[in-house]
């Protein structure tokens, strides 16, 4: 219930978080919307020295820049889902950061917090796989951007170094070609996706480009990409025999929810039938 | 630390370990019992406050986080909590559609369907339930609390309807 | 007893709205954890990670020198002070069981067992304390599994035992052999009541003073029985009862797990003795996973004997029940409150039943909301259904062949019990006219020739249950320590205003309301002239608590009975100062009338003053009004219903969606309708999240895999649709009220209507079982199972097979250890005996 005791660090900016963060090394941890950290630290699970918030680091926000998106790392999964411009854009983001937790968890969870965390199992990963998205590393030396297809490390790790902090996600802006779905497959409303598909599909009766994120189907977030190949100048009749296809070459984790066998049928029918409706 | 903090229109001044939660901070340095917790992995949502307005679960939210901002308990809800007259609509709908039973939930739960209300006026049954998901009730099975907060939306659109049915019922069945 | 109206008075059969509410939406409220007393300390229990292990050594220094400590304690040091924890239900003569101590000294039994406290100044430094202490483990064989802890040679649970076989408990009524020797079918199962973690709201918590409110020891305690605690804590620490006060403030629910008595209860009061300062102790969520009880986990082995048209001879039932570690307050007793129940609202001849009681290295299990009989009530719900598909008819019309005909009662049933009342059909009629049961099988037939992916199931179950826990013979007669009468007490105040007082103790039931409105009718004074209090030894010095559906039945009755004797003595003096005979004297709408000359009347609460004042009462008359009754019914009480739900299962995925829910429950009279329609959505949610969602689970190694509410899927708002109720009205003849209790019927009835319709929409693919909860995974897997034995209807079992060729890996049938599917999928096998 009651964390082990920590130093506080409220950085007013970017700038003063990765210096915190430089001088504390592997002790801190970043705190942003905190709904994975606060609860493992309440059981002890964490206990980190030094915690660094973010949230009032002017790091919130969403800008439009010509041909992308540039979200801040520190914008709440309620913001994200319920932006105008966003909607607008790449309302596949919205539509997935309104999945995420429920109201409470959203108007505190932040965009960067669900990536950083490195969570396969989480919503976000996915989506910003299939959107191929940017992410915006800030440390010491500088800035530098990562693609989000290389951003996912391991379980539980990311490219960000520990004396770096995610300051900002691009995404590209979605024109009417493309359409999209989600399915997260859930125990009960509030439960983790068992499994997770979304398909980010551009087409005119041809499937000029598809893409399927899988949620919690491996240790680190992937994309079908045998599924994807498959569907790539075929008519959308391709895609049952497409989506047959979305668990090969994965390694899905097993637990009471589902084993791996379970997982590989789950992420078939699930891209199946997201795939289907982002085309329909 | 400090922490400066405005509940229920009242400024707060008191120090605070970082590793103090806002509802310890609330349940034990002001005294606002009121505020619940069920769980330890933000689930239950009995802790439910508002933050600047806005619903958050106070048992993953920092007392220093909360430092010059604005919360709202269910203390603060009701213009004067101990006449139904001064009770928020949505007391009151709670009350009369007996959306409660052993009453653990409630707090949480009412703050969760005022922010819910506070977005969506007229929601539906599905939005109303799938608003109310972060709050867990052992009780109810949720029915009377949907049934709750479609009343107190009825009677924020000012058409009345938020008059109990079971009031004039005598007998179900 | 034909089925009639509720009787309406002027405050009882009507909807009030609930007295306790004003405090609870405002938060105005005193849970056991808002209480802070001056000097308190608080107390952490420090436990055991190991399912099964010797103690070796515990050191306590490294905690005794944080910051704020103010003592520690290992289990060897407290060994003198804090007894046992008390069973208080132990069902034969030769049960065997452990010692119970409230902190563990040689040997832990179960992750969770604590084996020691540190107590601080604040919760914090306690925790950060406890981390400090030091306990060295010797592991033992962790026994998990109840079938292989009673194999021979297996490992024992509790090493100061011999056996894992605590007792074994029959009961058997008439020629079982005959019932199934001459039997045309006979239908065998095997079911399994997966473990259920109950989940009150509110986490226990206790405080303990060693000067209260005034001289004598005070505990308050999240709990559902004060009475309880206050008798076995002064029994088992060894302290007068008369010094001991125990109080349950505002209780956030229990449902059966504050229906207890628990180590931090003991040792919160022992410690506070010790220490001459209050001590508080507060659960948090995930030790309250570990360290509060369990409920349910049994298997069961259940046969059933039928002739060729489907009426029912006899019933076999063998029980494995899932004691865990060690005996809690009624542990032993709770499949015992199943044995009488198996048999159903079914007429036969003979019944055997015979239980085992076995010891893990688990959690104990007690009493979870209906302890017993949901398990009885879902197999013998499901093997009816099973029947019915044996037979080739539809399970309702199975179900009517065989039920208790509304005239047959009062009726002497199979498992030794008399249903005093009861009409199944009635209930029924109104449940499928609600439903539409055959506008509903035809849309079902539709869509399974559709052959999509989504298919209907109906789900039936017409329950009975044994509740309103009283009859003390009874009770006495089964071991029970304790007897089952209730208690009230009517105070009439110089104002004409009432108090009431109850032995019951509700935490959530809204016992203010439905008491002031049996009060205001039978004393003829306003409702709100009425306040009722509970839950305080010091105030209600007798009672028996909340637990079992019992409150009504027997505390209303009781209540009841006191406002009679209110009455009786009022009368006498109103008819004394009228200048009346007494037997002129009438009473009705709160006034005493003169027969023949209503003008000359005086209000009950005229007469109370008078009687308070005491100027001008009849000779000899005590100046009181106030009285008390307890009450003992001389048998149970038995609501019925019938459920019917619709679902939807996603054959492709294995989720199952409940589209529709339909309840008509015979709760007899109701005092409040919208309380009565409370306590059935409330257990319908309970028994539909047993049948979907929960299930606790361990590994082989004796974790607890499912420990918080992350992994144990207490469903929220979006799991369930909008239950649409009903009831009929069949008043129980066992108490003057004629009601039945409704705490536990939808929770009885619930699980198995809701898996006969998750079967009822797969069983063209060839399932006829699914494992608890019917998650995707266990529906996929029956499904696959289903495939691979070639069970389906033709076309439909090549469908299912090619989904399994095509999406499964070639190891698809494993199970992988860790989840449910550890439980072996059980003997389904239907053989058909006699010359059928």
């Amino acid at each position: 219930m009651i964390p082990a005791s920590f130093d506080y660090v409220r950085a007013g900016s970017a700038e003063e978080a990765v210096a915190a963060l430089v001088e504390h090394g592997d002790e801190a941890k970043v705190l942003a919307g905190g709904h994975s950290l606060i609860p493992m630290m309440r059981l002890r699970l964490a206990v980190p020295e030094v915690l660094v918030d973010i949230t009032e680091a002017g790091l919130a926000g969403i800008t439009d820049a010509g041909d992308h998106l540039v979200i801040g790392a520190a914008t709440t999964h309620h913001d994200v889902a319920t932006d105008k411009v966003i909607e607008t854009h790449c309302g596949v983001l919205a539509h997935v950061a309104a999945t995420i937790g429920d109201p409470q968890v959203r108007h505190r969870g932040t965009i960067g917090g669900g990536l950083a965390h490195g969570d396969s199992a989480g919503d976000l990963p996915a989506v910003l796989l299939a959107l191929e998205g940017t992410m915006v590393v800030q440390g010491p030396g500088g800035r530098r951007t990562v693609p989000a297809s290389e951003f996912f490390v391991d379980y539980l790790e990311t490219a960000v170094a520990a004396d770096e902090l995610l300051v900002e996600v691009h995404v590209p802006k979605l024109d009417d070609s493309w359409g999209w779905d989600y399915q997260k497959f859930t125990r009960v409303a509030q439960a983790w996706a068992t499994v997770g598909a979304l398909a980010l599909v551009s087409s005119n009766g041809t499937i000029s480009d598809a893409r399927v994120g899988l949620t919690h189907m491996g240790s680190v977030p992937i994309r079908a990409s045998a599924t994807e190949a498959a569907l790539a100048g075929q008519s959308t009749d391709a895609i049952a025999d497409a989506a047959a296809r979305a668990a090969d070459d994965t390694d899905p984790p097993s637990d009471l929810n589902a084993d791996a066998d379970f997982r590989r049928h789950l992420a078939t029918v699930l891209s199946r039938r997201a795939l289907e409706a982002a085309v329909g | 630390m400090q922490v400066n903090v405005t509940v229920d229109g009242t400024a707060h001044s008191n120090e605070a370990e970082p590793r103090q939660l806002l509802v310890q901070h609330l349940r034990e340095t002001l005294g606002l019992t009121g505020v619940n917790v069920g769980c330890d992995t933000s689930n239950c949502g009995a802790c439910t406050v508002h933050l600047d307005g806005r619903s958050v679960k106070s048992c993953t939210v920092l007392a220093v986080q909360a430092d010059g901002h604005e919360v709202t308990t269910i203390h603060g809800l009701a213009t004067d909590e101990t006449t139904e007259d001064g009770w928020h609509p949505l007391q009151t709908a709670f009350h009369e559609e007996h959306g409660l039973q052993c009453g653990y939930c409630t707090p949480g739960m009412i703050m969760a369907a005022a922010d819910l209300l506070a977005e969506n006026p007229d929601p539906s049954e599905e939005e109303i339930r799938d608003g109310l998901e972060g709050n867990l009730c052992r009780c109810t099975g949720y029915v009377n609390i949907v049934r709750a907060v479609q009343a107190a939306a009825a009677a924020g659109n000012g058409d009345g309807s938020s008059v109990s049915a079971h009031q004039a019922e005598e007998v179900s069945a | 007893m034909t089925t009639t109206e509720n009787p309406i008075q002027a405050n009882v059969g009507r909807t009030r709205l609930r007295k306790e509410d004003a405090r609870l939406v405002t938060g105005r409220t005193n849970f056991t954890d808002d209480i802070r007393l001056p000097g308190m300390v608080h107390m952490v229990v420090v436990r055991s990670p190991m399912a099964h292990a010797k103690v070796t050594n515990v050191d306590l220094t490294g905690a005794l020198d944080m910051p704020g400590v103010v003592a520690a304690f290992s289990g060897a040091d407290l060994a003198d002070d804090a007894g046992g924890l008390p069973c208080a239900w132990p069902v034969t003569e030769d049960m065997v069981a452990p010692e119970h101590k409230a902190l563990a000294i040689d040997e832990v039994a179960y992750v969770g067992d604590g084996v020691a406290v540190v107590l601080a100044s604040t919760a914090a430094e306690a925790v950060d304390a406890a981390e400090r202490v030091v306990v060295d483990y010797d592991p033992l064989p962790a026994v998990v599994d109840m079938k292989a802890a009673i194999a021979d040679g297996a490992d024992l649970a509790q090493s100061t035992l011999d056996t894992n076989v605590s007792y074994r408990w029959p009961l058997a009524n008439g020629d079982i052999d005959a019932a199934f020797d001459g039997a045309d079918v006979v239908v065998e199962r095997e079911f399994v009541q997966q473990r259920l973690i109950p989940s009150a709201m509110e986490p226990r918590a206790v405080v303990a003073a060693p000067m209260g409110v005034s001289d004598e020891l005070t505990v308050w305690s999240a709990t559902q029985v004060p009475h309880f605690v206050r008798v076995f804590l002064a029994a088992v620490i060894g302290i007068d009862e008369q010094n001991l006060r125990v109080i349950a403030p505002d209780v956030g629910g229990g449902f059966g797990s504050k229906l207890d008595i628990y180590a931090e209860e003991i040792l919160a009061l022992v410690l506070a003795q010790k220490l001459g300062r209050p001590v508080k102790w507060t659960e948090t969520r995930s030790e309250g996973f570990q360290a509060t009880i369990h409920g349910r986990d049994q298997v069961q082995k259940i046969s059933l004997a039928m002739d060729a048209d489907g009426r029912f001879r006899g019933l076999k039932v063998d029980l494995l029940a899932d004691m865990g570690a060690y005996m809690q307050l009624l542990t032993p007793g709770i499949p015992i409150l199943g044995a009488f129940m198996y048999s159903g609202i079914y007429k036969m001849d003979a019944y055997d039943f015979s239980c085992r009681g076995v010891f893990t290295n688990k959690t104990p299990t007690d009493a979870y909301r209906g302890a017993g009989r949901p398990e009885a009530t879902f197999a013998i719900e499901r093997i009816v259904d099973e029947a019915a598909h044996e037979l080739g008819v539809d399970p309702m019309e199975l179900r009517k062949r065989n039920w208790i005909q509304h005239d047959e009662f009062p009726y002497e049933m199979i498992g030794t019990l008399t249903f005093d009342s009861g009409n199944y059909e009635a209930a029924t009629a109104r449940a499928i006219e609600m439903f539409d049961y055959d506008g509903r099988r035809a849309e079902q037939a539709n869509r399974r020739d559709s052959g999509g992916t989504k298919q209907l199931g109906i789900g039936i179950s017409t329950f009975t249950e044994m509740c309103g826990l009283a009859p003390s013979r009874v009770l006495g007669n089964l071991r029970y320590v304790a007897g089952g009468w209730e208690y009230a007490q009517v105070r009439m105040l110089f104002s004409g205003k009432v108090e009431v007082i109850t032995g019951t103790s509700p935490h959530g039931q809204g016992h203010d309301t439905a008491w002031s409105q049996i009060a205001a009718d039978a004393l003829g004074v306003p409702f709100e002239d009425i306040i009722v209090r509970h839950g305080d030894t010091a105030v209600s010095h007798r009672g028996l608590d909340t637990y079992g559906s019992r409150s009504l039945v027997v505390g209303g009755a009781a209540l009841a009975a006191a406002c009679g004797k209110v009455v009786e003595k009022a009368r006498r003096v109103a008819a004394h100062l009228l200048e009346a005979d007494e037997d002129d004297v009438e009473f009705s709408d709160g006034a005493f009338r003169v027969v023949g000359s209503p003008e000359t009347s005086m209000t009950m609460q005229e007469v109370s003053t008078a009687t308070f004042v005491a100027h001008d009462l009849p000779d000899g008359m005590e100046p009181s009004l106030d009285s008390d009754a307890s009450v003992d019914p001389d048998n149970f009480s038995y609501p019925h219903g019938t459920h019917l739900a619709l679902v939807e299962v996603d054959t492709e995925t294995g989720q199952v969606e409940l589209l529709d829910y339909v309840s008509v429950d015979d709760v007899g009279n109701v005092v409040n309708p919208q309380i009565v329609e409370g306590q059935v959505h409330g257990g319908l949610a309970q028994g539909i999240a047993q049948a979907l969602y929960e299930g606790a689970v361990y590994d082989q190694a004796g974790n607890l895999q499912t420990g918080s509410f992350v992994d144990y899927y207490v469903p929220g708002a979006p799991d369930f649709p909008t239950f649409r109720t009903d009831r009929t009205v069949t008043p129980a003849t066992t108490n003057d009220l004629g009601v039945k209790g409704v705490g536990e019927a939808g929770t009885i009835a619930s699980t198995p209507a809701i898996i006969n319709g998750v079967i009822d929409a797969v069983r063209h693919l060839g399932v006829n079982e699914v494992l608890m909860p019917a998650s995707p995974r266990n529906v996929w897997t029956a499904i696959q199972q289903a495939a691979a034995s070639g069970s389906a209807d033709s076309d439909d079992a090549q469908a299912a097979a090619a989904v399994q060729a095509d999406d499964a890996g070639p190891d698809a049938a494993a199970a992988d250890n860790a989840g449910q599917a550890q439980h072996a999928a059980g003997d389904t096998g239907t053989s058909t005996g006699g010359d059928a």
